[in-house]
């Protein structure tokens, strides 16, 4: 375990900057030996030095900064050497091949943060907030992983579990000393009403969570319409570049084409899809049945209808295909006269644009921005479950909270209950790690990417 | 003279493990200071309530006596929590003073195998860090293989009384001075703790028209599963439920700093869960009132205990503070409270078997070992006695988990977290109280008990009969259907449950919370049946679910409870481990891992790493 390991830490091919770090007991010496500059065995901890990586023949490899952090006041709780060369994947594979000639081995996937773990430095949530740093797409999703750092998830948690842990003793006491007739008994509707409280808390950190996930990966929203009602058009008015073939032929986009915007931080996954008809083309029916099959795992589905026309077969298909889904009804080329009949429209969101002049657009925006409280996300704290794992647990606690509540409708003694309610603290504690169990740390450590 | 096993100390603890070596064959030798305070009760004349009733029941599954001498004794019986689960339900007794001794006493004297000393042990002999007998305080040398030391509240035993201090055991009897410095010079490390007692009123000077009664339950019950009667439950011996007053709180306060605690006369360290009533006046200001109960002592003598109102005030301001009361106002008080301190030893320092980790076939139990109350002790004392014997005979030691038995709890609380101050075994120290149940306790250890050779093979085969017809009891409910006729759905209207629509076995329909057992013997003849084969039989149907998934959760600990570490293993050797986890483990060296998961400071990082170097170093990893 104490060996000493390499890896690139920041993403290859990426940047000016490459990092490569270095942890372990003897990380500081290995890196000397290949580090013309100031003698890094006798600097102090913390600081950071210019010089060369040379190779074995004495030769300059790259010129580089390299920050010495002497444990246990490093990621990892071990000596830490970075070493900030420049970016391009051939210098830093070099850089890293001179620290692999003195012994130093490559980090297997996750082995820093397993280490960070393991020597106490991060718990359980901070662990896997940096598999998100790591992945962060962009900002928004970075600063919440940031906050996760810090532990406000942990903090949430813990807040939760307080309240349980409140009802818990509640419940002791009556057991323990049943005898004492001035301590207040618990009764079922205390408790119903704290299961209650703590219910709509963890559904309300799952919703949030939910929406997080949305904006770390992005809101798919996806475009389709009849051929030729300007949904190519929309998309590349939202692009702002010219992405997507736009013709007046009907049936020229036949593939799905990919844009990615971003609404105040909030990245936007557009997906424009063929238009969508009874069609004979074979080409262009592959092109619509693939457009049908995404309407289902869209967060959002933009309708475009053609404002100069009313409802055709293929209008009413789609609308029918997108019912009851997160959807806006988009009515394109208002700059001629209106033509559809909005009362069959069936009361659903709609919004009047006008590709040639621009109108409309920004109305767009702001509609898909109030749809997904991207302002509400933007303001809010980054409580929320930033992966898979934490997502299931959490609604584990929440079907326990529900196993609560059914045992106490089935007149289940409260003493009983009391330890259906055990089980959601004990749940909430794996989230932060408090419980322990093999499985969860080894599933954990192998989720994580190479050099963190 | 030469003994197999000396116990050192004539408590509870010392009784039950006397009986239990003796019992397994082994000559065995008893040293108490005085044999007339053999199995004496200084404190609270009652036995069992939540967890410790259950205690009781689990010593007599394992072929123990306190149960047995506790239904010769009984003054007033109660099951607690019938209104809760049966899970948590428990026996609480009001036991006679003067007839638990007098019983415990007879039984051990009836005893073969065992023989009584008067006298006080001053010294531990040992060679080679391995126990060879003791010295008396005047000089003598008794040999020995094994001593089980159960010295309860005496070793470096001070009163104290307001200001006044001064050495002595309880009820005045003399100190044993001598055998915590031998402990200490053998190594090992002594806190010092503290507990107290509260006044003894005489009867006849209360006036209990200002009391609320507190009577017995109209219905038998014994501890011991024999199920032996001895009491009448229409002359039970009542308690009387009273309140402090205001001007009781206004005394206390007044004169705080009379008091031994408050007056910084006091070094060790109080039980939280038994606080005096100065403490709860001072931590619980807000409350106006506390309850407090007065409880008969005994039938040979009219003293009455007056729980909740332990206290370390002089004599004159408790005068004041007990006639304060209601009812109490012309009160005579025939023994002050004091509160006790005295010397234990770290249980850390003890192997689950409760052999001390230093000295080899040296045994600790009771209060010595950090724990308090009658229950807590005896149970200590039993399993001492058992794994001393077992180790003479070359056996492997009785070990129960957490799932087996409040005392598997209550041992390893002991061994792996320590102390801070006396502890009191309660129901939420349990994880697994749902299958810890003061109905089947017989079901989880009788087996044990005939095995170790505590269990007669009478008792052992009307025990396995029991457990046969439960068997059949389950399977005839099972198999016998009832279907939705016009008789049968008024039958269940008339019980207060919904109609049938279709079939269903009896099993089914006794899971529903508000049909009972008996209930079913309009379907079939339950009268074969024995009333205790019925109610476990309809405790697992009801909470069927319920128990399932304790025992799955049980199983999970378990896991971990099968990794073995060595004893001897050095953790410097193991690399990456947090400092606080390794110093700990240094300290306590778990027997598993499941042991070493449950000490504070080790964390599931810990764990991980520990786990990996033991399979790395290929050490037994069952599974």
């Amino acid at each position: 375990m104490n060996d000493t390991i390499v890896a690139i830490s920041t993403a290859l091919g990426v940047g000016a900057i490459s990092i490569i770090r270095v942890s372990g007991n003897e990380a500081v010496e290995k890196v000397n030996q290949i580090f013309r500059g100031k003698n890094l065995n006798s600097v102090l901890s913390h600081t950071i030095h210019y010089g060369h990586i040379i190779d074995d023949q004495g030769n300059d490899v790259d010129e580089v900064l390299v920050s010495v952090m002497k444990a246990p006041k490093t990621f990892t709780c071990e000596d830490v050497v970075e070493i900030n060369c420049h970016g391009g994947i051939a210098a830093t594979q070099k850089v890293l091949e001179c620290v692999f000639n003195v012994g130093v081995r490559l980090a297997e996937p996750g082995e820093f943060s397993k280490r960070a773990f393991l020597n106490g430095r991060i718990d359980l949530t901070q662990a896997e907030a940096i598999i998100d740093i790591i992945n962060g797409k962009n900002e928004l999703a970075l600063k919440g992983a940031m906050q996760q750092l810090n532990g406000e998830l942990f903090a949430f948690i813990r807040t939760l579990r307080d309240k349980i842990s409140n009802l818990l003793v509640a419940i002791q006491v009556n057991i323990d000393y049943p005898e004492y007739e001035d301590i207040e008994v618990v009764t079922k509707n205390q408790v119903l009403e704290s299961v209650n409280e703590i219910k709509n808390k963890l559904i309300e950190l799952i919703q949030q969570s939910k929406n997080v996930k949305m904006i770390k990966d992005g809101i798919d929203v996806l475009i389709i319409g009849r051929p030729n009602v300007g949904k190519s058009s929309i998309l590349n008015k939202l692009l702002q570049e010219e992405k997507a073939i736009v013709t007046d032929i009907a049936g020229t986009t036949r593939d799905v084409v990919e844009g990615k915007m971003q609404i105040d931080g909030i990245q936007l996954n557009i997906l424009d899809t063929a238009g969508i008809r009874k069609t004979e083309d074979i080409v262009e029916n592959i092109g619509v049945n693939k457009a049908k099959s995404l309407i289902s795992p869209a967060d959002l589905i933009l309708c475009v209808l053609d404002g100069t026309k009313n409802l055709e077969e293929d209008d009413k298909d789609i609308l029918n295909l997108t019912k009851g889904k997160n959807s806006i009804i988009v009515i394109n080329k208002t700059d001629l006269p209106l033509q559809l009949d909005l009362s069959l429209l069936d009361n659903r969101k709609y919004i009047f644009v006008n590709t040639i002049e621009n109108n409309g657009l920004d109305l767009l925006k702001q509609e898909i921005k109030m749809m997904f409280n991207v302002d509400k996300i933007i303001g809010k704290d980054y409580n929320y479950f930033s992966n898979a794992r934490q997502l299931s647990l959490a609604k584990s606690a929440f079907d326990a909270l529900n196993d609560v509540e059914t045992a106490l409708s089935n007149d289940i003694p409260l003493d009983i209950v009391e330890l259906e309610i055990k089980k959601v603290w004990d749940t909430l504690g794996e989230i932060t790690g408090d419980v322990y169990t093999d499985e969860l740390i080894d599933k954990l450590f192998s989720q994580f990417c190479l050099g963190k | 003279m030469e003994y197999n096993i000396i116990v050192v100390g004539g408590g509870h603890a010392g009784c039950e493990a006397a009986l239990a070596c003796a019992r397994m064959g082994q000559k065995t030798l008893l040293i108490t200071g005085n044999i007339s305070n053999i199995a004496d009760m200084p404190c609270n004349p009652s036995i069992g309530g939540p967890a410790k009733g259950i205690v009781v029941r689990e010593i007599d599954a394992l072929g123990g006596e306190m149960a047995k001498t506790t239904d010769k004794s009984l003054l007033q019986l109660k099951m607690l929590n019938t209104k809760k689960g049966s899970a948590v339900q428990a026996l609480r007794a009001q036991a006679d003073k003067v007839v638990y001794p007098r019983e415990m006493l007879k039984t051990l004297k009836n005893q073969e195998n065992l023989e009584i000393k008067e006298n006080l042990v001053g010294e531990l002999l040992t060679k080679e860090n391995r126990i060879i007998g003791v010295k008396l305080e005047d000089g003598i040398e008794i040999k020995s293989q094994v001593v089980i030391l159960t010295t309860g509240t005496y070793l470096k035993a001070m009163i104290l009384v307001g200001s006044n201090k001064h050495s002595n055991g309880p009820h005045g009897e003399k100190a044993s001075n001598y055998l915590s410095d031998s402990l200490r010079n053998l190594g090992f490390k002594l806190l010092r703790l503290k507990t107290g007692t509260p006044p003894r009123i005489a009867k006849n000077s209360i006036d209990f028209n200002k009391t609320k009664l507190e009577t017995g339950d109209n219905q038998y019950y014994a501890f011991s599963f024999d199920k032996h009667y001895y009491y009448d439950k229409d002359n039970q011996i009542p308690c009387h439920l009273i309140y402090t007053t205001e001007k009781t709180h206004e005394i206390i306060k007044n004169n705080l700093e009379q008091s031994s605690m408050y007056g910084g006369y006091v070094e060790g360290v109080g039980p939280r869960y038994c606080p005096s009533i100065e403490d709860k006046i001072v931590r619980f200001s807000d409350k106006e009132r506390h309850q407090l109960f007065l409880e008969p002592e005994s039938i040979y003598y009219d003293d009455m205990y007056l729980q909740g109102f332990s206290t370390s005030m002089p004599y004159e301001v408790q005068e004041q503070m007990v006639h304060s009361l209601p009812g109490l106002e012309n009160a005579v008080i025939k023994k002050y409270a004091y509160a006790i301190e005295y010397d234990a030893i770290d249980p850390r320092q003890l192997k689950q078997s409760l052999e001390t980790k230093l000295i080899e076939n040296l045994y600790t139990a009771g209060q010595i070992n950090g724990s308090s109350g009658y229950e807590e002790a005896a149970c200590q004392g039993l399993i001492a006695g058992i794994n001393a014997s077992l180790k003479l005979q070359g056996k492997e030691p009785l070990i129960l988990k957490r799932n087996e038995a409040y005392i598997g709890v209550l041992i390893d609380d002991l061994v792996t977290k320590g102390i801070k101050d006396p502890y009191r075994l309660l129901t939420s120290r349990a994880e697994y109280r749902l299958l810890l149940r003061n109905d089947n306790a017989d079901l989880r250890l009788r087996e044990y008990g005939y095995q170790i050779g505590l269990v007669s093979l009478n008792i052992y085969q009307n025990f396995l009969k029991k457990k046969e017809s439960i068997t059949a009891l389950i399977s005839l409910l099972k198999k016998t259907k009832i279907t939705p006729t016009l008789s049968t759905n008024d039958y269940l209207q008339s019980i207060g449950t919904t109609a049938l629509k279709e079939s269903i076995t009896l099993y089914e329909l006794v899971k529903r919370p508000e049909v009972t057992m008996m209930q079913l013997s309009h379907f079939i003849d339950l009268s074969s049946y024995e009333e205790e084969v019925r109610q476990q039989v309809e405790i697992e149907s009801k909470y069927e679910g319920y128990i399932k998934k304790a025992l799955r959760e049980a199983e999970k600990m378990l896991h971990l409870e099968k990794v073995k570490i060595p004893i001897d293993l050095d953790y410097d050797m193991v690399p990456n481990i947090a400092s606080e986890a390794r110093q700990k483990l240094n300290e306590i060296h778990p027997a598993t891992l499941g042991q070493a998961s449950r000490i504070s400071g080790v964390n599931p990082a810990d764990i991980t790493i520990l786990n990996i170097y033991l399979k790395k170093r290929g050490c037994s990893h069952d599974k």
